[in-house]
């Protein structure tokens, strides 16, 4: 991604000492992150390296068991549900699934936020919908149609569509492109790129899929067993001097990242 | 592993108080919530017509037949002492009182709170109520207190509803098996039926209803692990309902009626 941010600005999206553990099993441990406006990280790390769980502490999804969490330099940590509500006005996600509603419609989907959320006449919000429909490539027939009518590109670009609908100032990309084939990868990876430099929004995206990673980031971050282990400019990626990144980025079996794999 | 007796029985009440709490906690929060603005009127009303309306046939069937039943029932006991005038007093009151809102809450049990746990259960598995919150919409006024609420404004009108069906399916066998006559069986239903046999029954079907959407919603709320978990949140939804409405219809019933 090219038009990278300046790093000396204030930080949109500041972490310091994020710790989350479920039981004994500690997921995040210590996680010290600083993302600047219009700024684009792509946090990459194997299954299980606590990158979701990252994603949900920031949106609020989940509490985190200590550390400070800013986002525009206010402490998020510890709002009630309506300064929760508030700040949540400026995040769009969009889910690893989609998580579109089934119960509804293509375009209701999309107007959910505008209507229930910032109380948008319904008729004015299906018009939004429509032309967000028409920003991720769809057309205004796709809006009568229901989620699971959908193939799994249609699904992510709908899911894409709702997540910008309400031009949020920060977009979460939750592996935005498993599951899809290498051109509809690219395509909502393109897709991405556009919607995110439009908007002129933050955004974070975790993947595994480093040809995505490579074409939405401007930074690279890796998580590994709950820490940062290493954040650079995407161009540094191939030369991080981090054997753990290497052998991440080039999907080797042999390496200092061991798989819990039990023998036959 | 064997387990000592004492440990067994020290899990399953630990297990048990733990659920209670948890579910006593979401109530809570649902009934504070619930007070508070916004209002999703039209998820509102989609839901009493899901619980209200969609269930009237099942509800219906079982009130006709449970009328039809007690009048045929009580024809065999009360004969042997003459006492058949009773029956259609007999029949009104178990009705009203009792079977009414017992049977209308435990099918409505089996049909609404299983879909209510099904559906909420999906949305948390694919992560649709997270997908709620990034979209600054309180999952818990938008999918709980629409529920609740219907539950509790719809039952009561349900079971008024049956209690009407399940009264004429006794006048039916009254008067076409039994040979009673049509003007004395109502009669008979009306001289003895008192206002409080009736607002008790539309009570105890108020509290079912909440107690049906709060297991629906408690349980599809709190499932994890894919299917299987909302497998098990459908059925933990109906059979934990179903043992609260016979609990609670005891307590309501000694509120009420005990001497």
């Amino acid at each position: 991604m090219t038009g990278v941010p300046d790093p000396m600005a204030a930080s949109k999206i500041s972490l310091r000492g994020v710790t989350k553990a479920f039981g004994p099993k500690k997921v995040l441990q210590g996680i010290d992150l600083d993302v600047a406006p219009g700024e684009s990280l792509v946090v990459i790390g194997g299954s299980g390296s606590g990158k979701s769980v990252l994603l949900k502490c920031i949106l609020g999804l989940l509490t985190p068991d200590s550390g400070s969490i800013r986002i525009d330099g206010e402490e998020t940590v510890e709002f009630n549900d309506r300064g929760r509500a508030r700040v949540m006005r400026k995040f769009g996600m969009l889910f690893q699934g989609g998580a579109l509603f089934d119960s509804l419609r293509v375009w209701e989907n999309v107007a959910f936020g505008p209507i229930q959320s910032d109380g948008m006449d319904p008729a004015q919000a299906r018009e939004v919908a429509t032309a967000k429909l028409g920003a991720v490539g769809l057309g205004p027939e796709i809006g009568e149609l229901f989620p699971s009518e959908l193939s799994g590109g249609m699904q992510k670009r709908v899911a894409l569509a709702r997540a910008i609908a309400r031009e949020p100032e920060i977009i979460f990309f939750d592996e935005p492109t498993t599951g899809l084939d290498p051109i509809m990868a690219d395509v909502i990876n393109e897709l991405i790129v556009k919607c995110v430099s439009d908007l002129g929004a933050t955004a974070i995206s975790i993947t595994h899929d480093m040809a995505s990673a490579r074409k939405i980031g401007h930074r690279i971050g890796m998580l590994y067993e709950g820490r940062l282990i290493w954040q650079g400019p995407v161009a540094d990626i191939d030369r991080s001097g981090n054997a753990h990144v290497d052998q991440f980025i080039h999907g080797r079996a042999e390496g200092p990242i061991r798989m819990q794999v039990r023998k036959l | 592993m064997n387990l000592p007796l004492l440990t067994v029985l020290g899990r399953m009440t630990l297990a048990f108080l733990e659920a209670t709490g948890a579910v006593t906690a979401f109530a809570f929060q649902a009934v504070r919530r619930s007070l508070q603005p916004p209002y999703y009127r039209q998820q509102m009303i989609r839901q009493m017509l899901e619980i209200g309306y969609y269930s009237l046939p099942v509800v219906g069937l079982t009130a006709i037949f449970t009328g039809m039943v007690l009048a045929l029932q009580s024809y065999t006991g009360f004969a042997r002492f003459s006492a058949e005038s009773a029956i259609p007093n007999v029949v009104v009151v178990s009705l009203t009182r009792e079977l009414g809102p017992v049977l209308a809450g435990l099918m409505v049990a089996g049909r609404v709170g299983a879909a209510m746990a099904a559906e909420i259960g999906t949305m948390r598995v694919t992560e649709q109520i997270d997908a709620l919150t990034t979209l600054s919409t309180d999952p818990f006024k938008y999918l709980v207190v629409p529920r609740l609420i219907a539950g509790i404004v719809t039952l009561p009108i349900l079971v008024l509803v049956a209690d009407i069906i399940g009264v004429l399916g006794g006048f039916l066998v009254g008067v076409y098996k039994l040979d009673f006559n049509d003007a004395a069986y109502l009669r008979n239903t009306m001289d003895f039926l008192q206002f409080q046999d009736v607002f008790s029954g539309l009570v105890k079907a108020a509290v079912f209803g909440f107690l049906i959407t709060l297991m629906g919603c408690y349980h599809g709320y709190t499932s994890k692990g894919g299917a299987q978990g909302v497998g098990m949140a459908t059925t933990n939804a109906v059979v934990s309902a179903s043992i609260l409405i016979l609990t609670f219809n005891y307590f309501i019933t000694e509120a009420f009626f005990a001497r």
